[in-house]
This record gives C-alpha cells, sequence and structure tokens, in this order.
C-alpha cells in the first residue's frame, strides 16, 4: 500500500468517523423529538400544534380538506348540516383587496372555550394540548359551538350509516371536531393527515415545546398569527403571512 | 274578611277540554322530540352556524318567565305587600311550570336527550350549563318549598326562609341564564355582562304578563269574583317593567354602537338584517313595549280589563320576538375571525347565516308551552291555589277606591 492509498484511507476514515459523531446529536435530537411510545401516558412535556405558511397556501385548493374528509370517514358534503373539520378560507381585504388563501380547523387553543362551557366535561384538553370531545358524554348541547371563537365544531345531523372508520368513532347528535389526527399522534406517526396532503408544505405538524423541533424553531425565528389573539387563548395552530 | 283558597271545581266541559287540548298539544311536542331523535337534527331547520334554533327561543323564554312569574309572590313574601299575598300560591305554582316546560323543550331539543342525565355527575365548575342543573334544581326546591308553606299552616314558620330563599334564588338563575349569552366571548352579540341583569328585567316582564295571562281567564272561566284592585297593581308592574326592558334594550345597543367595532353588527340586527330587523323594531319594540305601554296608560284604554288581557298577550309575542332576535339573530351574523378582510368558505364564513325553523321545532316548542300550562291546568284543580274570590273588599279592604 503506498502512501497516497494510506493517506486516502485514513482520510475516509476521519471524514466517517467525523460523520458519525455529527450524526449521534442529530440522532439524539431525533430521539428526544420522537414524543414518547404509544404506550407512554400523555403528558405536557409535548404541545402538539400546526404552522400555516399562508404565503404557499394556494388559493382554490382543497387537497388538506379531502385528506382530512377521507382520514376521519367524512362524507366531504358542504351543505349547512354537514360536518367539516377543516375548510379552506379565502379572504380579500377590504381596504386593500389583498388575497390570502389559508385552511382553519380547531385551533387547539390552550384556554378553548369550547372546555369551559362544556357542562359534562365532555369537550376537553389532553395533557399535550389536544382538544377533543369524548362522544361518550356529550349529550349534543352545542354550547361548545356556540363557544368556539372559530367555527370550528360541527354536530352530527343525521345518521352515518356505518361510513364511520375504526380509529375515528363518530355518532348522531354528538359535537365534533378536528383532533390533530389524535390517533396517528399516539401511534407515534407525529404528522397529520393535511400537513401529508398539503402539496405545497404549506402546514407544518410539530410539537411547540420542542424548542429543537422545525415549528418551534420557526415560529421563533418569523413573524406569525394566531386567529382572534385577541381573546387570549394560546391557540396551538399559527400562521405565518397574514 | 278571610282569604279562602278553594280548588276549582274542574268539572266542566270547558275545563276537560282545556286540558285535553294541552295534552294533546303535549303529544304533538313529545312526537316532535321522538322524530328529532330518531332522525336527527337533519329535519329541522337548525345546522352548524344556526345551533340554536326556535326551541331554545322557547326554552330560554319559559325559564327567564318562570322567575319572573315568582315576582308576584316575592312581593308578598319578600317586601311584605299584603295585597299581593292571596295572588303568590298561582305565582310560585306559575314558576314551577314554566320552569318545567321550559327545561322539557331545552332536554328534549339535546342532540343526545337520553344522556341528558350524565350532567347530574360529569360537573364541570366552569360552565354556566353546569352551574344550571344546580339553579334549576334549586329554583325548584325553594319554590315548592315556598308554595308548600303558603298552603300548609303547619309549615308556616319556614315561610320567610322559603320566601326569601326563593326570591335570592330566582336572581341568581336568571343571572345564570343570562350568563349562558354573557359568556360567550367570541361573538359579536353576546359577550357582556350587561345580558344578565338584562335578562332579570326581561324576566319580570315576560313571567307578570303571563301571571295575567293565567289569572283573567281562571277567573273569568272560574266564574270567581276579580276586583279591579288586583288588575291595577298588575297593570301597574307591568308598566314599570316595561320601561325598565326598554332601557336595558336601548342601553345594550347604545354601549354597542359606540363601540366601533360593533358597527356591522348594530347595522344588522337594527337596519339590514331583514328577518331579524323586523322582529326587533315590529316584535320587541312595537308589539312587545310600545303599544302595552300605551294601552296601559293611555285614560281611555287603562282601565280596561280586555286591554290588559291584550297587552300582556302582546308583551308574550314580544317577548318571543326578542328571544328570537336575541338568539338565534346572534349567531345569524357571522363570526369576525380576521377584521378588515372579506371571508368567503364552504363553511358559510363571513355570510349571514340561513336559518327556517321547521315544523317539528315549532311543536316542540308550543308542547314545552302546554307542558307549563298543563301544569297550572291540573294544579289548580288538585290544590288550593286560587282565592275564592279576589274581589276589592278581600283582598285590600282599606285600597283606593
Amino acid at each position: 500500500m503506498n502512501n497516497f492509498e494510506q493517506y486516502r484511507r485514513r482520510f475516509l476514515g476521519g471524514a466517517l468517523a467525523t460523520a458519525g459523531a455529527a450524526m449521534v446529536p442529530g440522532l439524539m435530537l431525533v430521539e428526544m423529538a420522537h414524543s414518547r411510545a404509544p404506550e407512554e401516558a400523555v403528558s405536557s412535556k409535548n404541545r402538539w400544534g400546526l404552522l400555516i405558511d399562508t404565503t404557499k397556501c394556494a388559493s382554490g385548493c382543497t387537497e388538506c380538506v379531502t385528506a382530512c374528509n377521507t382520514e376521519h370517514g367524512l362524507s366531504g358534503k358542504t351543505g349547512p348540516q354537514d360536518a367539516q373539520w377543516i375548510r379552506k378560507v379565502e379572504l380579500t381585504h377590504k381596504k386593500s383587496g389583498a388575497q390570502h388563501s389559508l385552511p382553519v380547523m380547531c385551533q387547539h387553543c390552550e384556554e378553548p372555550p369550547c372546555v369551559d362551557v362544556c357542562p359534562t366535561g365532555a369537550s376537553f384538553k389532553r395533557a399535550d394540548g389536544i382538544v377533543l370531545v369524548d362522544r361518550h358524554i356529550c349529550i349534543g348541547c352545542r354550547y361548545c359551538m356556540m363557544a368556539c371563537p372559530y367555527k370550528a365544531r360541527s354536530l352530527v345531523h343525521e345518521d352515518l350509516n356505518d361510513t364511520q372508520l375504526a380509529h375515528m368513532p363518530r355518532g348522531k347528535g354528538c359535537v365534533e371536531s378536528c383532533t390533530l389526527c389524535v390517533h396517528k399522534i399516539d401511534a407515534g406517526e407525529n404528522t397529520t393527515a393535511c400537513a401529508q396532503a398539503c402539496p405545497e408544505q404549506a402546514i407544518l405538524f410539530g410539537d411547540l415545546n420542542d424548542a429543537g423541533s422545525e415549528i418551534a424553531q420557526r415560529l421563533a425565528t418569523y413573524a406569525s398569527k394566531e386567529i382572534r389573539a385577541d381573546l387570549g387563548l394560546n391557540t396551538g395552530v399559527r400562521y405565518t403571512g397574514i | 274578611m278571610q282569604i279562602i283558597n278553594r280548588e276549582i271545581e274542574g268539572n266542566s266541559a270547558g275545563y276537560w277540554a282545556l286540558l285535553g287540548g294541552l295534552g294533546a298539544l303535549i303529544l304533538i311536542g313529545l312526537f316532535a322530540a321522538y322524530n328529532m331523535e330518531h332522525h336527527g337534527h337533519v329535519i329541522t331547520g337548525m345546522n352548524n352556524q344556526i345551533v340554536w334554533g326556535l326551541p331554545h327561543v322557547f326554552a330560554v323564554f319559559l325559564v327567564v318567565a318562570a322567575s319572573g312569574a315568582l315576582n308576584v309572590a316575592s312581593v308578598a313574601g319578600v317586601f311584605g305587600k299584603k295585597a299581593y299575598k292571596p295572588l303568590a300560591p298561582l305565582s310560585a305554582l306559575l314558576a314551577i311550570a314554566l320552569l318545567a316546560g321550559g327545561l322539557a323543550v331545552l332536554m328534549l331539543d339535546l342532540g343526545r336527550a337520553d344522556r341528558a342525565i350524565i350532567t347530574a355527575w360529569e360537573v364541570n365548575p366552569t360552565s354556566v350549563f353546569s352551574w344550571n342543573v344546580v339553579l334549576y334544581s334549586g329554583f325548584f326546591g325553594f319554590t315548592a318549598a315556598y308554595l308548600w308553606t303558603m298552603l300548609d299552616k303547619t309549615a308556616k314558620p319556614f315561610y320567610g326562609f322559603a320566601a326569601y330563599g326563593a326570591f335570592i334564588w330566582r336572581l341568581i338563575l336568571t343571572t345564570g341564564t343570562g350568563l349562558i349569552f354573557g359568556f360567550l366571548v367570541a361573538r359579536q352579540a353576546f359577550g357582556t355582562a350587561l345580558l344578565a341583569p338584562k335578562f332579570i328585567v326581561f324576566s319580570l316582564l315576560y313571567g307578570t304578563a303571563i301571571y295575567v295571562l293565567v289569572l283573567m281567564p281562571a277567573y273569568i272561566w272560574g266564574q270567581r269574583a276579580l276586583g279591579d284592585e288586583v288588575l291595577r297593581r298588575l297593570k301597574n308592574m307591568l308598566v314599570v317593567f316595561i320601561a325598565a326592558s326598554f332601557y336595558m334594550t336601548l342601553v345594550y345597543h347604545l354601549t354597542n354602537v359606540y363601540f366601533a367595532k360593533q358597527w356591522d353588527f348594530e347595522r344588522f340586527i337594527l337596519q339590514d338584517g331583514g328577518i331579524y330587523t323586523i322582529l326587533f323594531w315590529l316584535g320587541q319594540v312595537v308589539i312587545g313595549y310600545l303599544v302595552p305601554f300605551i294601552l296601559l296608560v293611555a285614560p281611555n284604554t287603562r282601565n280596561s280589563r280586555s286591554m290588559l288581557m291584550a297587552s300582556a298577550v302582546m308583551i308574550v309575542l314580544g317577548a318571543l320576538a326578542q328571544m328570537y332576535v336575541t338568539i338565534v339573530g346572534g349567531q345569524a351574523f357571522p363570526l369576525e375571525m380576521f377584521p378588515g378582510f372579506i371571508e368567503k368558505s364552504s363553511f358559510f364564513d363571513g355570510e349571514i347565516h340561513a336559518y327556517t325553523p321547521s315544523h317539528w321545532e315549532w311543536m316542540l316548542g308550543i308542547g314545552g308551552t302546554a307542558i307549563a300550562l298543563a301544569m297550572v291546568v291540573f294544579a289548580v284543580k288538585v290544590l288550593r291555589i286560587l282565592p275564592e274570590s279576589l274581589a276589592d273588599d278581600v283582598v285590600d279592604p282599606h285600597a283606593k277606591k
């Protein structure tokens, strides 16, 4: 083996070692960011949320809506009595005419008005910030729908005729809304159907409590907004570009 | 002269026809409730925009009127006005009956009425609805106790306690009813503590009007003496309560008009809201306040019994209009999520929400009202609720002639 060959081997070895060493903290970060094992209890270590970049969200595109409907077994109909967990809102500024397009769903508030008003505790917030409806004790009083500032909730107005999916039980006469794809999170997938489906990657899912997560870093770097921030609800869903 | 309360005979064809008619209306209401449960709310006009519709208009009206109906009894039991004492048992009975009717509508309109009992053990201390479970039960309890102390001489020692308890409880109850809406932070129509006193004042008007509407036919059909003195007092109360209700309405809207962010909502209710604008001006203000006020104070009509009756009917119609404007109108105006922007979506964001009540909702609401009235018609036959005579010299021998 000549000197050059030895040098080449040392170099490659060194490079591999450096790359390996560089990957260790990255892998550790992945491990840390990987929330929790499915059998581990939900905890307030995590605060799941979404960051929506409205500059990427295309007007007229409803891929996220379709994906949500498919994921949760919703009909996709848009009559006044049909359930919609996520909808695309088109905004036009009254003065400037500036236009924006963005998805609106349950904002998973830290101080959710729906939870405050629910007479049975069916509306509840998990330790990891996900706001849900317990279909076993929801009495269908719709007080949460009156209280929600985001019009995020729907009442199931008619029989579902076995269109339900095993991971997302629903019920006639009960109120429902975006679950932040809790079944995916609990299975360790750590994403949502809408985020996966967005062709522009305008929806970013992540852990707001994890300073190393992309969502937390983007929130720390760029200006973002909460819808109805004046209400002080500290939403888990944030927007940039509006 | 001693006041003697006695059951009505209740054997006439008219009595049974009345009870039978109310029974039929109750069955119609229950039939509607069954269908709403069986098919779901899809058969109603309610939707994901107007989530509380006509059943809530009836239910909240009846619940608010219930606490107001107790007013006559409170004037006797708490404020010590003797002339109102003979009127008190009917007042307490009406309060119980109206609350029962209102709650029946509220419960049967639930998406899962079969689960209503869950509210008894799954308590959420931050929910006004959860408080109301306690408030409604307490109101039944205090008012029933109050009625008992009036009807049973052996219970006399508890009279004062029950009277004060029921009075304080009714104020808390209607505060709770107002705050169902007052604590809705997100909606332009609600989110103000003013709704609590406003509902209390409204309750005095609505409850007293219903009291008149029950008392007068009861004495005419029962062929018992009903003097002018009693009616004069009730009329005077109505006049004061109309003025107070108008004042609360005025303050509410003036406050909104002062806040620029509320202008669109006020323009909607007062000017451009179609059915809601008509119901506000023609229903609540003209029929509910203005015409009855004039009829009750104008020299030509103020002593007329038929005009008092007509005024009470108009006040109730105005009350239903007010509830419709407050509850449905408050939801028809869209949530403003993005101030300064025109909003558009498949979920009707930024639009005035449409609502047409279905016949099922009318049936349920009227059925609940019939429950309240049937309870009264039944109770006056089996309990000593109504004085044999409410002639002037019986009620208040020293009254000015």
